[in-house]
């Protein structure tokens, strides 16, 4: 689950970590008393939404009045912010991160992961902030990994720090405190990432998270079900939340090519070998494999509502949990309920082939039953570039 | 020969009373694994499938000396139960339970360290010596003994493998599940060098994904080892989009990681024979075994 800006500063500030003071506003006349009740000549007014380089797009705005901030807000709320990471019909903005400016000496960048090598949870700092910072792992060979034992950053890691970094300890401390409380929420709050972009060093010798990223395992949402309020469904997909409220894991795309697979690497599998043979995947569905043919049918209704999907090609592969008569059973469900005319193309190995099979012919369902995954490939492809693409 | 687990291999099941652990446990049992005995805390002293259940892993070790065990727990108490059996001592740990916490994996990795154990999963299909012991989430009908040996992030693809090999009468001598999470137990290069070292495996299939390292160590394994067994890999998403989860949690990583056209270009480099679809796994296996 990925937290917005004021959200994740409002949780590392409960840990202790340094954050600039802020408040979020959701109207103009909001940001303004947000301004005058934080003090000082400048603001920074800021754009939530769930996307990095929010300030190329525009999304981040210095102010030196409540009014401009006012003016800054009027602007950007409701405004839908177009960044490399929203897709073409951008996000829009529901509120604005009002935040006191500070004087800053140096930037630099510091972000806590998972290694999964090493199976444990690492921090890393760069010499260099800034937007377009692309986590790869070529980015992450550049980073200072700050050692931990059970005691904390211990000294020798903060000398070798500050050396790295070039500046001088009583710094070097001060950003290893930050991210001993940054490591600490991170721990705490199950989180996947935080990343904090820039970190500031500033003219008065404090360090300042100016940006917080943080996102929590949705596999612990279970350990802290005060967080699950923070979730913002706007940001994701209709189709996807309604799969995931069905345990039916979908990643939507933007061919026409519907696809449901049982399980994960087998969906991957028929995206690269659809796109191989020149078709485009409108999604990646994966059906679990404690599924119930409800579900199936629930996933196969997404489908057949998603006005892209030309056809729809299912691969079950039987196994010792989910047998294909459930897929059968559940596409059987949708189509004998519905009436629904897509064509699907079907092939299926394993458990319960033969009666899955059987299944389908027998309830009239427009299915081309297929001998091979590259047959029901090609079939489905052949179907989706007919007609109007 | 296979590796890890045998008809010698005893196993317990903990969470034992539990659906699915039921159903897969009564598999296993009319499969000829030796399943010795259960766990389920509250309900020591009972008997289920009747083998006798215990409160604890460490009574169950006391009384039955299992080999493996099998975990089929919720993911809300997976890792404690992983610990559990660390600490039991217990020398295979086979948990195929999804949808664990990462930091939990971190927390029952730390525990694997300095311990007896090896753990296979989570998120896994579990393991399978056909026709000797399973352990895990597999069907029986598509295996066969055999000759290849196969190791897998997915348990789908993982079967249509196990289909081929079978159709083609080559077999299996152990296939793994090391699961799609991204902490996790065994890699494929330890699966590489358990089959490297039995004499019953001719073969090695590797299945893979994007995200982790784990293809990548296998190919610096097979380059520095140079087998005479062959190797065919086959890696999946080539297409994924980057930064997005795809089913498995370990698809998606933080600072990128390795790509599939990464994984594909270092297990080519190392000598294996990459194949680019699922379904060509099988042939590719009988071709190189016909060249040896």
């Amino acid at each position: 689950m990925n937290l917005h800006e004021y959200q994740a500063k409002a949780l590392l500030r409960k840990f202790g970590a340094a954050i600039p003071d802020g408040e979020n506003a959701t109207s103009p006349d909001g940001a303004a008393d947000a301004a005058r009740r934080l003090g000082g000549d400048v603001w920074v007014v800021k754009a939530q939404i769930h996307a990095g380089a929010r300030a190329q797009a525009g999304g981040v705005r210095m102010v030196s009045s409540p009014e401009k901030a006012a003016a800054a807000a009027r602007d950007l709320l409701g405004k839908h912010i177009v960044t490399a990471q929203t897709g073409p019909e951008g996000i829009a903005v529901k509120s604005v991160y009002v935040e006191k400016a500070c004087d800053v000496e140096r930037e630099i960048y510091a972000a806590i992961i998972v290694h999964r090598a090493k199976a444990s949870v690492v921090v890393l700092v760069g010499r260099e902030s800034g937007t377009g910072v692309e986590r790869t792992l070529a980015r992450r060979e550049t980073l200072f990994e700050l050692p931990f034992g059970p005691d904390g950053a211990d000294q020798a890691g903060i000398e070798a720090m500050a050396a790295f970094l070039s500046i001088d300890q009583d710094q070097a401390r001060k950003v290893a405190d930050m991210l001993t409380q940054a490591r600490r929420a991170f721990i705490e709050l199950d989180a996947r990432l935080i990343e904090l972009n820039p970190l500031a060093l500033t003219k008065t010798g404090d360090v300042m998270a100016l940006d917080a990223k943080m996102i929590i395992d949705d596999n612990a949402m279970w350990r802290h079900p005060e967080l699950e309020e923070l979730r913002d469904k706007d940001e994701t997909h209709p189709l996807e939340r309604a799969a995931d409220q069905f345990e039916i894991n979908y990643a939507r795309m933007d061919g026409n090519i519907g696809i449901l697979t049982m399980g994960a690497g087998l969906g991957l599998a028929t995206m690269d070998m659809i796109i191989d043979e020149g078709g485009h995947p409108a999604n990646f569905m994966d059906v679990r494999p404690m599924a119930t043919r409800d579900q199936v049918a629930e996933g196969i209704k997404l489908l057949i509502n998603d006005n892209r999907v030309k056809v729809i090609l299912v691969m079950a592969v039987g196994g010792g949990l989910l047998h294909c008569d459930t897929i059968a059973e559940g596409l059987g469900h949708v189509f004998g309920k519905t009436g629904a005319a897509k064509p699907v193309v079907y092939y299926a190995v394993g458990t319960g082939k033969e009666i899955s099979e059987l299944t389908l012919k027998n309830q009239g369902i427009p299915v081309a039953i297929t001998d091979s995954m590259e047959e029901a490939v090609e079939e489905a492809v052949r179907i989706a570039g007919s007609g109007s693409a | 020969m296979s590796i890890l687990v045998d008809r010698n291999t005893k196993v317990i099941f903990q969470g034992i009373t539990g659906k699915t652990a039921t159903r897969m446990a009564e598999r296993a049992i009319a499969g000829n694994t030796n399943v010795v005995g259960g766990v389920r805390p509250g309900r020591g002293g009972t008997h289920h499938l009747n083998v006798p259940v215990y409160d604890t892993v460490a009574e169950a070790v006391e009384s039955t000396a299992p080999d493996a065990s099998a975990i089929f727990v919720p993911p809300q108490f997976a890792a404690d139960a992983m610990i559990e059996a660390i600490e039991a001592q217990i020398p295979l740990i086979v948990c195929v339970t999804e949808r664990i916490p990462v930091l939990d994996m971190v927390r029952v990795k730390a525990a694997l360290k300095e311990s007896k154990s090896r753990l296979i999963g989570p998120n896994s299909y579990g393991i399978i010596t056909p026709g000797e012991c399973r352990i895990g989430v597999m069907p029986d009908r598509p295996h066969s003994p055999g000759k290849i040996g196969i190791a897998s992030r997915s348990a789908t693809l993982a079967y249509a493998a196990v289909e081929q090999t079978t159709r083609l009468e080559l077999g299996q001598s152990t296939s793994i599940g090391i699961g799609g999470d991204s902490v996790h137990g065994i890699g494929f290069a330890e699966c590489v060098e358990l089959f490297l070292a039995d004499n019953k495996t001719a073969g090695i299939v590797l299945i893979g994904e994007l995200g982790g390292n784990d293809e990548e160590e296998a190919a610096a394994l097979l380059k520095a080892e140079k087998p005479k067994k062959p190797v065919v890999a086959y890696i999946a998403g080539v297409h994924a989009p980057a930064g997005r989860r795809m089913g498995h949690a370990g698809t998606i990583d933080f600072f990128g990681d390795r790509s599939s056209a990464g994984k594909i270009e270092a297990l080519k480099d190392a000598g294996a024979i990459v194949v680019n679809s699922p379904t060509l796994i099988g042939h590719a296996m009988r071709q190189a075994l016909w060249r040896l």
